[in-house]
């Protein structure tokens, strides 16, 4: 078991958020990614954060835990601040620090950039926090649906999706596993020169391919013992089925679109 | 080396909704030279616990002490490489660890590590194919085309090729043969004995910690639910059962007859000739035919 962490890693539960059609969710966050860039009004952007804000609580996942599984994206939502914050040179000058003026137009647009990619990122990541992988993978499947018409492999596509999404795990416990046992046999991965640290990775990397090789084939075996043919007349163990609560995102969604529209200038 | 848990607890990602507490304020002695069985079912906290022998998981509260060697919450061993000298483990199923292009490399990679000169990396290396009753025409060939058995034993070989003095052996007969189990858990407890190591075994066999161990430690949920000598420890059918433990077959075979038969028969040890023996005498009297 590993203490480090993935960025939306998925919390199981039995919230609003969980329940709802992973299609919808999808279906969702696309349009609203595409709606973000239509605020330009403090009142726009209020209601974009008030929905994402209402999507984070039903969803019941503290709220200290969605901040941390930002962390690595702070990062970039201040680069894109700072670099609004100087580069932009309209409006009126508000201060100047060591010659370098900073214009009004500077701190609206870096506050708007920087609150939209902060919008778009914890409203994606509350659909990994909220959805299994293979409730994504089986809703990418039934919306790419109608491309199957045009012969793109749709099936292939998300069943090597969640393959590769089920042994992500599988993979982080072997290396974990795999490491362990060498820092036993006295390697050591965090200290010593760039040079050593390569070398060490070795002992680390050839059994993880051996091991990684070896349950690709034991899987593709396993899948053919079972008479796997692909998509064909496939059906499925999980269908997936539009409830009552996925009526209620729809009308939340369409008010939102609706109410940014008025609000916008 | 003198081994002792004080009060080790462990928790598995802390503040997060995983956080899973893994050990519970563990606390347990073991002598230098003794054979210690950990037996719990699978999530007691067995892998967990073995992890803190060599440092390779630090208690979240509690100590631990490997001979002079201490662990404690928050505050980094300088020594563990020393302490990873000193303590050798073979994990579960420890042939995933194999990596260099020949049998011989990768046995002298740990001693390697370590800064052991060739020349008695050499000597160990023989010495530990010797004990693991690999054939020395391997040596040259690639792990990777060996039979599962026997890249079990290169693994194990790499371990012993470290010559620690506390081994710590997680489940290393789990998949294979009968034979080669038998084999192999002989091979560790004759290296016991002529080493003098410090042993400790993780096992679901409670016929191997009936066997080999002079101390149990039993694990549940992440605590010590019960300790002492084998005999001691599986007198207590009804306990072990609590946790759905088993006792050995031996046991369970003498208490059954005692039971059924009405007769004063104890186990303590005999061989399955002498109990035989034991047995023909109760019930035929003391005619007893050779």
């Amino acid at each position: 078991m590993s203490n480090s962490m993935i960025i939306g890693q998925y919390i199981p539960g039995d919230s609003f958020v969980h329940r709802l059609d992973p299609r919808s969710k999808i279906a969702i966050i696309f349009f609203f990614v595409i709606i973000v860039f239509f605020a330009n009004s403090v009142m726009s952007y209020g209601l974009l954060a008030l929905f994402a804000i209402g999507s984070a609580a039903t969803s019941r996942i503290p709220l200290t835990y969605i901040m941390k599984g930002l962390k690595p994206v702070w990062f970039l939502v201040i680069f894109t601040f700072l670099l609004h914050l100087i580069v932009t040179k309209q409006g009126e000058v508000l201060v100047s620090i060591l010659g370098w003026e900073i214009y009004e137009e500077g701190l609206i647009q870096g506050a708007a950039i920087s609150l939209r990619f902060f919008l778009l990122i914890m409203v994606t990541s509350l659909l990994t926090f909220t959805t299994t992988p293979i409730e994504i993978t089986d809703a990418i499947e039934e919306l790419l649906g109608p491309l199957k018409k045009v012969n793109f492999p749709v099936h292939e596509l998300a069943l090597m999706m969640s393959i590769s999404l089920r042994f992500i795990p599988t993979l982080m416990q072997e290396t974990e596993k795999i490491s362990k046992a060498q820092a036993s046999r006295g390697v050591d991965f965090r200290t010593g020169s760039f040079k050593d640290r390569v070398k060490a990775v070795i002992p680390l990397l050839v059994p993880l391919f051996v091991s990684a090789f070896k349950r690709a084939e034991e899987l593709a075996m396993a899948m053919e013992a079972r008479g796997y043919q692909g998509g064909e007349g496939r059906t499925k163990l999980r269908e997936l089925h539009l409830g009552k609560s996925d009526v209620y995102l729809y009308i939340m969604f369409i008010l939102l679109v609706i109410g940014l529209f008025l609000t916008r200038s | 080396m003198d081994i002792s848990f004080d009060k080790v607890s462990y928790t598995y990602q802390p503040n997060t909704p995983f956080e899973h507490r893994a050990l519970d304020e563990v606390s347990f002695k073991i002598n230098s030279g003794a054979y210690v069985a950990v037996i719990g079912h699978t999530g007691s906290g067995k892998s967990t616990l073995i992890q803190h022998l060599n440092g390779l998981l630090q208690p979240t509260s509690g100590e631990v002490k490997v001979g002079e060697y201490h662990l404690k919450a928050n505050e980094k061993n300088k020594q563990l490489r020393n302490l990873r000298e000193q303590v050798g483990v073979v994990f579960q199923y420890p042939e995933h660890q194999l990596f260099e292009e020949t049998v011989a490399k990768d046995i002298a990679f740990g001693p390697q590590n370590f800064g052991v000169p060739q020349e008695e990396i050499h000597r160990r290396t023989r010495e530990a194919v010797k004990a693991t009753q690999i054939h020395e025409d391997l040596l040259e060939r690639s792990p990777f085309d060996l039979s599962g058995g026997q890249m079990r034993r290169v693994a194990i070989s790499g371990v012993l090729a470290m010559d620690p003095r506390v081994l710590v052996l997680d489940e290393p007969t789990a998949g294979l043969d009968p034979n080669g189990q038998k084999e192999i858990m002989q091979m560790f407890h004759r290296l016991h004995k002529d080493k003098q190591l410090t042993t400790i075994l993780v096992t679901h066999s409670m016929e191997d910690a009936l066997a080999y161990a002079d101390h149990i430690v039993i694990l549940n949920q992440g605590e010590v639910y019960m300790e002492g000598a084998p005999l001691e420890i599986f007198k207590q059918q009804q306990a072990l059962e609590d946790v759905q433990l088993d006792v050995p077959e031996v046991i369970q075979f003498v208490t059954k007859v005692r039971e059924q038969l009405g007769v004063e028969l104890e186990y303590t040890g005999q061989s399955i000739a002498e109990l035989a023996k034991e047995l023909t005498r109760i019930v035929k009297g003391d005619r007893v035919y050779e």
